[in-house]
């Protein structure tokens, strides 16, 4: 059986010695909420909810799946009362306006709540997570009135959200919808919305009383294209009259590879009354700036599902016993040695607690720049953090999404035949954590917007946002002996990275398709000196700690021994990505279409 | 109706405990430290007391260091009213503060608190007393039901069922009184996000032992502490004949 415990400790460490997660506590709204008590003692209650009620229903929930009948989608059992246990308790509104009965608390703290979330059950996570999505898009462009009634009942919980964007014509190129709004017979201003939507998240389920779908549909009078598409609210229950049933509905649920406790679902708008959200033809816009949010959220779901692989990784890796260590005997009493002995064995755990500790602290800094972007009051700040996460938030989502699946495959790998076997449970990590990499934009779409739109953005400003505070941290510790080993490592790493940008900038403005060979690689590369730009400061922390002598002397030796491990085995493969980029567009596509 | 329950904070159960190299104790530093579980119990006891309208006020008290504060939120998240620190930084574990000490110290504070009833832990997973309540309820010469499975209140009386060795016992007795608490009383629920905020708001006293005219000198002195003996490896006997001599002759049990 799988197991999982909330790795409270690093996420501490993460929060309060990396990051001092308190400072938050300066800008309005946060004063009452960033104290470390208080973040440490919400994340202990939700750390036990995940622990104890959510990740016992994971491998049952994937077992079991959803159950569709006649328009009806039933979740697999526990879900129900897990989530009426979830939603009680608040849960659902974590980072929300207190206004319409959220918590107010930082993003950063919804963000550790979501990696924990993701990891003790990732299907569970999909339901609260869509309504999060549709909470973003009512409050940032709902009107009063549609916010008074929608955002207090997605706080609670009582009510849910889905994202209805692809259809099967569209999924990446959002431009070809066709659901169509005309105005509804009832002449009330609103629209009657016809069309199929695909793969809809949380589409239809047994959780809540009503679902509030979020629809991409086309105006009659919408022009061509990605500029004529509309963004409206419809509900499955229309509460204004007297709780209707609206003429949507699930026609069927998809049978998948992974996540199979989270319905996945086809929509059918039969004239569906729906509500203009936002303004007229400006639908993709609107859903673009909540989507920075959810691919924020998917990275969060990577690393949980790194974090849970890793995980059982180690648990099987200590338990384990084969053959005997390369260097002679560990374990004489035992008939062999466990193999957690054996280098290969440690590389692939190695790579798990690196990628997990890099990337946490990685995720954290971004939501932390997340609340300063959206609370500050001094406009230099706001607009430095809105760059940083503009620039980092492709990494976060492709990067951590790739390294979910990559940890659970590796995870596999470690147990050996009993890996591919179900009993385990890591098989299942790989299938859950395989839809991170494609959804919410797909990892190859991130990296065209990071070298797309996110390079060139602001005149490059949001790149600046990330390179100075790099190059002003390798100045300042150049010659500082006890991190000089990483020092060189970064300089050298971050030397390439600028080298890359630059190319890519200049190649890719004349030749578009330069920069679209190049953007995966440039985003893996970026990745890693993001993470190695993490790793060392977590490694100056560990020193200091050391020097003190407080705190849990191992954890902190063990930080400094996985940081040598990320850059010197790790790392490099940020040199052969940059290899790749310099290859440029022409292997990729002299070849011809007939070849293939 | 006015409750005190009384809470220690406690190494964690889930953590293996370690003796430390000295043999002076077990191991606490960057350990895991919670609300002692049979305290937990009796908290959540107290709480739904006060939602089914029987209670209308509950302190939560505790004996120990800053860090019990957390504890003290812990209990106040659950829905208790307002805390009392008993500030020391005696341990609170063997060869610390002592279950006469704490009784003693409740005592005083139930002198000055008047609550109707107290709720408590049977015992601390720490060191296993199972004395204070006793030691309290003679302290104070009130009526106790230890071990409580389940608790019914009624007409200035509570009904309580205990677990004895032979099966259920049920003891009325006048309030108010001392109940301690059982694994099976109750399973306390989940803190809502909405009150660990509204806890951080709440009264939270803090006293020290002087305040209270209490000395928590020790009065036992711990020798040692030892983790039991490892198992030794069994081994196979080829016949029962030898198994039988063996455990007449070597082990000399039969
Ligand atoms: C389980 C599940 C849940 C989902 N939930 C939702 C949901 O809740 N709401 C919703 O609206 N959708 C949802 N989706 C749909 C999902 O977002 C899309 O599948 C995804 O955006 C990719 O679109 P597509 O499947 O049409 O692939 P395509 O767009 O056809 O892409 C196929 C491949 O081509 C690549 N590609 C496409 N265009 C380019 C380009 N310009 N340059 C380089 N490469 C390109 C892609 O990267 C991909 O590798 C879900 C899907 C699944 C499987």
């Amino acid at each position: 059986m799988p197991v999982y415990t909330a790795p409270l400790d690093d996420i501490r460490f993460v929060l309060h010695e990396l990051l001092n997660v308190e400072t938050l506590g300066a800008l309005p709204d946060y004063e009452d909420t960033a104290s470390a008590e208080l973040i440490n003692q919400i994340l202990e209650e939700g750390a036990k909810l995940c622990q104890e009620e959510l990740f016992p229903l994971n491998m049952s929930g994937d077992q079991e799946g959803c159950h569709f009948d006649n328009g009806e989608v039933t979740t697999p059992k526990g879900f129900k009362e897990a989530y009426k246990l979830f939603a009680e308790s608040g849960w659902c509104g974590v980072a929300c306006d207190p206004r319409y009965g959220g918590m107010g608390l930082p993003h950063t703290v919804n963000f550790v709540m979501q990696e924990m979330i993701c990891s003790a059950n990732l299907s569970f996570g999909m339901y609260p997570g869509l309504s999060q999505g549709a909470y973003d898009a009512i409050y940032l462009h709902g009107t009063q009135a549609q916010k008074d009634l929608y955002l207090p009942k997605l706080v609670e919980g009582v009510w849910s959200g889905t994202m209805n964007l692809t259809e099967p014509q569209c999924g990446t190129d959002l431009g070809l919808i066709r659901t169509k709004a005309e105005p509804h017979p009832d002449q009330d201003g609103s629209w009657a919305l016809s069309g199929q939507k695909i793969f809809i998240s949380a589409g239809e389920h047994d959780l809540t009383d009503n679902i509030i779908h979020l629809v991409l549909a086309r105006l009659p009078d919408a022009p061509e294209g990605v500029r004529g598409i509309s963004l409206f609210i419809a509900p499955k229950f229309l509460s204004e009259e007297n709780n209707k049933e609206n003429t949507l509905r699930c026609s069927s649920i998809e049978h998948k590879m992974g996540i199979k406790g989270s319905s996945t679902c086809v929509m059918d708008y039969d004239g569906a009354k729906g509500f203009l959200l936002g303004e007229a033809h400006k639908g993709l816009k609107a859903m673009f700036t909540m989507m920075n949010a959810a691919r924020l959220a998917v990275g969060m779901q990577g690393l949980g599902m790194a974090e849970v692989s890793y995980q059982n990784a180690v648990a099987y890796a200590k338990d384990r016993l084969q053959m005997r260590a390369l260097e002679g005997t560990k374990y004489p009493d035992k008939p062999a040695d466990p193999i957690i002995v054996h280098p290969d064995v440690r590389r692939m755990l190695l790579t798990g607690k690196a990628v997990t500790e890099g990337a946490r602290a990685l995720s954290y800094w971004v939501g932390m720049a997340l609340d300063t972007a959206e609370k500050s009051t001094d406009p230099q700040a706001k607009e430095e953090a809105e760059d940083l996460v503009a620039i980092l938030t492709p990494i976060i989502k492709a990067y951590q999404t790739d390294m979910g699946f990559e940890i659970a495959n590796l995870a596999i790998q470690v147990h050996g035949g009993a890996g591919y076997i179900g009993e385990y449970g890591v098989e299942q990590y790989a299938r859950d954590a395989r839809i991170t990499m494609i959804y919410e934009g797909t990892n190859g779409i991130q990296a065209l917007d990071l070298v797309g739109r996110k390079l060139g953005q602001n005149f490059g400003r949001n790149l600046r946002r990330f390179f100075h505070p790099v190059s002003a941290y390798i100045e300042k510790n150049q010659s500082n002996p006890e991190l000089s080993e990483f020092v060189f490592l970064l300089a050298k790493g971050f030397a390439k990275l600028q080298q890359s940008t630059a190319i890519i900038a200049q190649k890719g403005l004349k030749d578009p398709v330069e920069a679209g060979a190049a953007s995966v690689d440039y985003l893996r590369q970026f990745a890693l000196v993001a993470m190695a730009y993490m790793w060392i400061q977590m490694v100056e922390k560990a020193q200091e700690k050391l020097e003190s002598g407080e705190g849990d002397q191992d954890f902190y030796a063990q930080k400094i021994k996985t940081a040598r491990f990320f850059f010197t085995r790790m790392l490099p493969e940020a040199d052969a990505r940059f290899k790749m980029i310099m290859a440029g567009a022409e292997p990729l596509m002299d070849t011809a279409e007939s070849a293939f | 109706m006015k409750i005190l329950v009384p809470v220690k904070r406690a190494i964690d159960y889930n953590v293996k405990v370690r003796v430390k190299s000295d043999e002076s104790g077990v191991e606490l530093s960057n350990v895991k430290m919670s609300i002692n579980p049979f305290d937990e119990i009796a908290v959540e006891e107290a709480v739904k007391l006060k939602e089914t309208g029987s209670a209308t006020e509950i302190i939560v008290v505790s004996i120990g260091p800053d860090k019990a504060q957390e504890t003290l939120r812990t209990a106040m998240a659950i829905g208790t009213d307002r805390g009392i620190l008993v500030k020391t930084e005696a341990p609170t574990d063997l060869g610390g503060v002592e279950p006469l000490a704490v009784a003693k110290t409740l005592k005083a504070l139930i002198d000055k608190e008047e609550p109707d009833l107290v709720i408590m832990g049977k015992q601390s997973i720490d060191d296993d007393s199972n004395q204070t309540g006793q030691m309290l309820a003679a302290l104070l010469n009130w009526p106790q039901a230890t071990f409580a499975s389940k608790l019914e209140l009624s007409k200035g009386k509570a009904l309580v069922t205990r677990e004895v060795d032979g099966g259920l016992e049920t003891l009325s007795v006048q309030l108010p009184a001392i109940i301690t608490t059982d694994l099976r009383l109750n399973e306390p629920r989940y803190a809502s996000l909405p009150n660990i905020m509204k806890a951080k708001k709440k009264p939270l006293e803090e006293l020290t032992p002087q305040d209270l005219g209490v000395d928590f000198t020790p009065r036992l002195k711990i020798v040692k502490i030892k983790e039991p003996a490892k198992r030794q490896a069994g081994i196979k006997v080829e016949s029962v004949d030898a198994l039988i001599d063996k455990l007449k002759n070597e082990a000399k049990v039969i």
